[in-house]
């Protein structure tokens, strides 16, 4: 459970921005909808601790993000909050399979690479995993990101414009994987997007 | 996973990038460490050889000459003094001890000197088989000697006329007369090691050629090698089973030169106006080999600021690449924070890579002097009979490690520094 109540954000010299209350529970999904130059990222950067609001506070299952800094504002994010991009980035130098093992080992949990490669097989990605990232098409790409996020069994999975790179098959299948991924973790669900395919998709709507 | 495989895959994904670094790094530390070995090793086996030799008096010609052939035993002898002549200097009570040396022959490009029991108890000889010397004709032989030439006590062997570097088929002659081994020393890292030792008397009657010949002597030991010889020849053959008249001239017989042991530090200046105005000359080995150092200093300081620039370069390389790594891997780095990576991961990622690259540089520059040393001792082993063969690791590397590490740390700061203090969310969002 996520809640973000009365959030506000001012950039230096930049604009300012008013967010309407987040609430998001991992039985419902939640779409934040907006075009471009309405704050979607800054939203998703606040409820990911990657910015402090300027005033309000983000709690995730009870920790009030918004009071953590540094190495533990950093290891918290790592264990309860996985975060999708519109593009996926990997560390390049690295396996596929090893990329999928970052999360758990930069939060210091318990290592399980034949998790990762099962995870892999799962997503009929088994043979990529000792591939570099640069090797993926993007919507494989897409695919094995959503895997690492849910690496660390998060409490909210933060999801940035996650389809609007992909072209309509595998949009829906990005985000068929994101609703299976978060009801199996038990994670709430958060996409930020201006992909109008979504909409239909989603019961639980916010738009900026 | 750990943090050195990420800085590990990171180094190997840029295989140029790397190897412009290592490969500057290595030679410039393997030239250094190169230069350290050889000054340790020289400067022990100069010391070593020096060893409490003030003077060495010898036939005039050039001092250090004197004392290359004398001391080290790799230069030519100036030529030979007179016994009569010596004793003027040495019955001076300045003079505390004087160990002889007489050359004339060789073994397979091995000296044969003449001496005294003294010349091998000044080097703090020990014998490994037999005993030292104690008749004309019989041999103490040094460690590597009996090792080349693979004599055991109790071989017999023919000398041949001449210096190891001047040897050559036509020029050398044999003598006839075989000297017998009666003991060969334990290797001691002196001039010893290198030596066939003899009583002076052997190498008298070898070449002893009756009176009119002694002037001959003196003359052909300076320059005029080839033409002397053949007078020479004549008459070695005919002549030496005379051991009886050999003791009655040794007054006129004739030394190489003498190793002098002062009495006090005024004997310095009593001593040289002793020899002047005689065809001998007293020389410093200190100061002679000072003034080699010296020489030889000048081209090792250049070679090592040359080594120094190179390191330098590769320092800037470490540095070049890290930063210009930094920004293609920016929104790598920030994707690390996202994943519970802190600012200190990303420091101690960005430091390990840059001295991941200065350690394996200074590991292939260590092996690279190593090589250098190998290949320079056999070239030294084969040209003046002098072995280096130290390989362990010096203080200087030491030194040169910690300096390397910390210059490498350097060079990976302002880059680590900047992956720090990078803003992830901006990162992230203009990717």
């Amino acid at each position: 459970m996520i809640t973000a109540e009365n959030i506000e954000f001012k950039y230096a010299d930049g604009p300012q921005f008013k967010f309407p209350t987040i609430q998001c529970s991992p039985e419902n999904p939640l779409l934040i909808l907006g075009e471009s130059g309405t704050g979607k990222t800054t939203l998703l950067h606040l409820l990911a601790g990657l910015l402090k609001p300027t005033r309000g506070s983000v709690v995730i299952d009870g920790s009030n993000t918004s009071n953590m800094s540094g190495a533990t504002l950093d290891k918290f994010r790592g264990k309860n909050i996985g975060i999708i991009f519109q593009t996926a980035h990997f560390v390049n130098a690295l396996s596929v399979a090893d990329n999928l093992i970052l999360p758990p080992f930069l939060t210091g949990e318990k290592i399980d690479k034949q998790k990762a490669i099962a995870t892999l097989e799962r997503l009929r990605l088994g043979n990529k995993a000792n591939k570099k990232p640069a090797q993926l098409s993007v919507g494989e790409a897409q695919r094995v990101a959503i895997a690492r996020a849910v690496m660390n069994n998060p409490r909210l999975i933060l999801a940035d414009e996650p389809t609007s790179a992909l072209d309509d098959k595998n949009a829906s299948e990005v985000i068929a994987l994101l609703e299976e991924q978060a009801k199996n973790t038990g994670a709430a669900l958060i996409i930020v997007t201006h992909d109008k395919r979504l909409k239909d998709h989603f019961k639980n709507q916010v738009t900026l | 996973m750990n943090l050195i495989k990420i800085s590990w895959s990171n180094i190997a994904a840029k295989p140029l990038n790397t190897a412009l670094s290592v490969v500057l790094l290595s030679f410039g530390v393997g030239i250094i460490s190169l230069l350290l070995l050889l000054e340790k090793q020289v400067t022990e086996k100069f010391d070593r050889n020096i060893k409490d030799i003030d003077f060495v008096l010898g036939a005039k010609g050039s001092p250090m000459q004197l004392i290359l052939a004398n001391v080290y035993h790799v230069d030519a002898p100036t030529g030979n003094i007179k016994v009569s002549d010596a004793q003027k200097v040495l019955k001076n009570p300045m003079v505390k001890e004087a160990i002889p040396l007489a050359y004339g022959d060789n073994y397979e490009k091995w000296r044969i000197v003449g001496t005294n029991f003294k010349y091998p108890e000044h080097y703090g000889y020990q014998m490994k088989e037999g005993r030292l010397f104690s008749a004309p004709f019989e041999a103490t032989l040094g460690a590597r000697v009996a090792q080349e030439t693979g004599l055991k006590v109790g071989d017999t062997f023919t000398s041949m006329h001449g210096f190891d570097n001047q040897a050559n088929e036509e020029d050398a002659h044999h003598h006839d007369h075989p000297f017998r081994v009666v003991g060969i020393m334990e290797n001691n890292n002196s001039a010893l090691d290198n030596l066939i030792l003899t009583p002076v008397e052997s190498v008298w009657l070898v070449h002893d050629h009756g009176d009119h010949e002694g002037e001959n002597h003196e003359e052909h030991a300076h320059d005029d090698h080839a033409h002397n010889d053949h007078a020479h020849d004549e008459h070695a053959h005919d002549d030496h089973a005379h051991d009886d008249h050999a003791h009655d001239e040794e007054a006129s017989q004739e030394m190489t030169a003498y190793l002098i042991k002062k009495r006090n530090p005024l004997a310095a200046m009593m001593l040289a106006n002793v020899v002047r105005d005689t065809n001998m000359q007293l020389a410093d080995p200190a100061i002679e080999m000072n003034r080699l150092s010296q020489n030889f200093g000048l081209g090792m300081d250049t070679i090592r600021a040359i080594a120094i620039l190179i390191m330098i370069l590769s320092f800037v390389s470490v540095f070049i690449s890290l930063y210009n790594s930094l920004k293609e891997r920016k929104y790598e780095l920030a994707l690390l924070r996202t994943m519970g990576g802190s600012r200190s991961t990303l420091f101690r990622l960005i430091m390990q890579e840059g001295l991941l690259l200065v350690i394996i540089g200074f590991a292939l520059g260590a092996l690279l002097s190593r090589i250098g040393l190998f290949v320079l001792s056999s070239f030294l082993k084969e040209n003046f009979q002098y072995e280096l063969n130290d390989v362990g690791i010096s203080t200087g590397e030491i030194v040169l490690f910690g300096v390397t590490l910390l210059v490498g740390m350097m060079a990976s700061l302002l880059p680590a520094v900047r992956a720090v203090k990078m803003d992830i969310s901006k990162t992230l969002a203009n990717a």
